[in-house]
């Protein structure tokens, strides 16, 4: 560990994941995720790897996936309407089982939307978001810190279940400076260890007979019967997802809370003041935010509702999109309620003190 | 203690950046900080802001509502931001930017010719200094020998001349809320 | 007893699944004896596109990955860039370069991309079953242009290897047509001179094959063939058009 940097959430991501053993990166420009593009230009080469400026987020997202054929350590990143375009290809990623990490700096939508922090993206992160039937591991920080934290721990992910990884944060956490201390970087050494896990199936130099290798990347299964078990096969790696990689974090949850919340990312940020205020007035308010958005902590959430939990609220910077995963995980025990607010605007401590005062 | 900083003028008027250093410097004190621009169209010409936190405890939220330090480097700034300064605060304008005065008495007004004063030491640029030597000598949040420090690692060797300006707006700001 | 004949090592053991009379056949076996010639079949991968060819991934031996439509040069570009010392090409179709994945072909271009990209033109979607190509040629019927190619309305054949030469990059395009023994043969140089300069890793490479549909144009391979030089060579003629190597 190095010592604290003050830094923007999108430099930190871009430098921890050259830490983390990133030598590849393929992107597009797009408003809020411009200063990460910008610091990958910038170190990449410095760091011998490769920096190219895509000529669309379509292009970019086929690169990482030739180089995640390629069995390296790749990655993407862009903003809500960029990530629509990278759909098409995270789906072949996903279906041809490989690693690889995308990063959303969320604005405002739909459509062009605007360029300031939003949350309207988490259907499209929460539930695969391009077609066919496949999820995403899909994590979101609520600090620079756990942004930059989060590189290593989407790579390592994404080796272990060869699936895409998406860091879900949005236009504030990448703008914001906040202090940010990084992991010492992968040696060379580290970085080929970890993807020599990957030499038994990816595009890699070749031998001749008997020790040729015929490695096809591919999400093409014609025949039904094939497609079904591999369709199959998926679903059991997502059912392991599920069981082992829910994160979360609870904040003030104990068993004389009056009343739960739920948020993520930026929006737990403002809802952990209100309840700090709530506290200085001896008012009993909990939060569990889920780190990981899928998998959903579903049983986390439930454990969540203490004795004295009448109401649990959903905050979001959306129309309500996580409150749908957040009543599967009440399922009924309480009344689930929402607070949202959208556009690009971000709701006030005080707004959220508010809302949760009504159910006081 | 937690002080809520909005700092806020045209762009190129170096508003970011008297946040930038302030956070910095209370980052260098063992100060938990957060940084928030605003970003966009505005960055180009029309009026930026910037809400930065410095705090004994960890920030929660890093929006700035209603800020306990107000920088206006313009007159919007300070109609916009001027009534959301909390009772007790404290309030810094431009006034070579800003020709109508707030006149709250809930809260510490300092106006200063800016433009004027950075022209003296030598360089329009360094007007931001003089803000932040405002407001670390009135609030005391941050020391004057971290943002010296701070300042000579990064312009010792590029631009000595560009330091000593810029200091010594510091310590003119300091000198005018004495 | 000799061996006079044989299936290249590059090529694996799998039998074609294209029509009779098709011409892919010809374009991977000559693709594939060359990777043998150049010995570099340990040191290649292919992308293969959507379209008739997309089992291509099965039929060449070496790694292969199998792109989105369209997408095989960036596709490509990846694998270039995290496996430099690896020589790559892609193998596309019609519809597929020249309409869905026109930016990413030209750009792939424009870059200069050390990659090889084999090109087969035979004015139709095969796959999906004879709609209209981007080089579909003025008044041809398809199944999507069933009163013929009006190109008052939909425009006229993309010629792709013309609109590549008018970038700086590309080190090497040529158009050749597989419609007759002497003409393979020819074609053959071509892929030889593009896979020759992708191991040498001299720049971009091009080749376009004229080449035909029997199964959707609706004719006898022959009369395919008769056709394709009737109608298809005097708009995409077959010539050499960029040759840095020989500059």
């Amino acid at each position: 560990m190095g010592k604290k940097v003050l830094m923007k959430g999108n430099e930190a991501i871009a430098e921890a994941a050259i830490r983390a053993g990133c030598r590849l990166y393929f992107a597009y420009p797009i408003t809020p995720q411009s200063e990460l593009i910008e610091y990958m230009a910038k170190m990449m080469p410095k760091a011998d790897g490769v920096f190219v400026q895509a000529e669309s987020e379509v292009a970019a997202i086929n690169m990482v996936y030739g180089a995640a054929g390629c069995g390296r350590r790749v990655m993407t990143s862009s903003s809500s309407p960029g990530i629509s375009l990278k759909q098409e290809g995270i789906s072949y990623i996903a279906g041809a089982q490989l690693p690889a990490v995308i990063v959303n700096v969320a604005r405002g939508g739909p459509g062009l939307g605007d360029i300031q922090p939003a949350q309207g993206d988490y259907f499209q992160a929460t539930r695969g978001g391009g077609h066919g039937d496949y999820y995403v591991i899909c994590l979101a920080p609520n600090s620079v810190q756990e942004f930059a934290d989060m590189a290593s721990l989407a790579f390592d992910l994404a080796d272990k279940y060869r699936n895409p990884v998406m860091i879900l944060a949005d236009g504030l956490l990448g703008q914001m400076m906040e202090p940010v201390e990084f992991k010492d970087a992968l040696t060379p050494e580290e970085i080929l260890e970890k993807e020599k896990q990957h030499w038994d199936w990816c595009c890699r130099p070749n031998e001749d007979e008997p020790n040729h290798h015929h490695h096809e990347i591919n999400s093409l299964e014609i025949d039904p019967k094939e497609l079904e078990k591999h369709v199959l096969r998926l679903g059991e790696k997502y059912d392991l997802i599920r069981e082992n990689e829910c994160r979360w974090e609870n904040y003030n949850v104990n068993d004389d809370n009056e009343l739960l919340c739920c948020a993520y990312g930026t929006a737990s940020r403002i809802v952990k003041s209100a309840i700090d205020q709530l506290k200085e007035e001896g008012k009993n308010v909990g939060m569990v935010r889920p780190i990981s958005v899928w998998p959903f902590p579903y049983q986390q959430v439930a454990a969540g509702v203490g004795p004295k939990v009448k109401r649990v609220v959903t905050f979001e910077l959306n129309l309500g999109q996580m409150v749908e995963d957040v009543k599967l995980a009440i399922n009924g025990k309480v009344p689930v309620e929402f607070m949202g607010k959208v556009g690009g605007l971000v709701f006030t401590p005080e707004d959220v003190k508010a809302e949760i005062e009504k159910y006081l | 203690m937690r002080h809520d900083i909005l700092c806020s003028g045209f762009g190129g008027q170096g508003a970011l950046t008297i946040g930038k250093f302030i956070a910095k410097a209370a980052m260098a004190e063992g100060k938990f900080v957060s940084w928030l621009p605003s970003y966009g169209p505005e960055m180009r010409g029309g009026t930026a802001n910037v809400s930065v936190v410095v705090s004994d405890a960890e920030i929660a939220s890093p929006i700035v509502s209603f800020p306990n330090v107000l920088v206006a480097l313009n007159q919007p700034s300070l109609d916009k931001f001027g009534p959301e300064v909390k009772a007790g605060g404290l309030m810094i304008a431009n006034t070579d930017m800003c020709p109508n005065k707030l006149g709250r008495k809930d809260i510490t007004e300092y106006y200063a010719p800016m433009n004027t004063i950075a022209k003296e030491i030598g360089n329009e640029k360094v007007l931001n200094m003089i803000a932040i030597g405002m407001i670390i000598g009135h609030t005391k949040m941050v020391s004057y020998e971290t943002l010296e420090k701070d300042l000579s690692a990064f312009l010792l060797k590029k631009n000595p001349q560009l330091l000593e300006m810029n200091l010594k707006a510091i310590k003119h700001g300091m000198d005018l809320v004495k | 007893m000799q061996v006079v004949a044989t299936r290249p090592k590059s090529l694996t053991d799998l039998q074609f699944t294209y029509c009779p009379g098709c011409l892919h056949g010809v374009a991977h076996r000559l693709i594939a004896e060359v990777m043998d010639e150049l010995d570099i079949r340990n040191e290649t991968m292919g992308v293969a596109p959507v379209g008739c060819s997309v089992f291509a991934y099965k039929f060449f031996d070496c790694d292969m990955q199998e792109a989105a439509h369209g997408r095989a040069p960036a596709v490509a570009t990846g694998m270039k860039r995290a496996r430099p010392d690896m020589h790559v090409f892609t193998y596309q179709g019609d519809g597929d370069l020249a309409a869905i994945g026109t930016a990413e072909i030209i750009h792939a271009a424009n870059r200069g991309e050390h990659i090889t990209v084999f090109f087969v033109n035979n004015a139709i979607y095969g796959m999906t079953g004879g709609q209209m190509a981007p080089t579909s040629l003025p008044g041809m019927k398809t199944t999507t242009s069933p009163y013929g190619r009006d190109v008052d309305d939909i425009g006229y054949p993309i010629r792709v290897c013309e609109l590549l030469d008018s970038l700086v990059a590309p080190f090497y395009i040529e158009r050749v047509s597989l419609l007759s023994p002497a003409e393979i043969i020819k074609a053959k140089r071509a892929v030889k001179k593009a896979l020759l300069y992708n191991k040498e890793e001299r720049g971009f490479t091009f080749v376009e094959f004229v080449s035909t549909c029997p199964t959707n144009w609706g004719m006898d391979p022959m009369k395919a063939r008769d056709w394709a030089r009737e109608n298809m060579l005097p708009f995409f003629k077959a010539q050499k058009f960029r040759d840095k190597g020989e500059e």
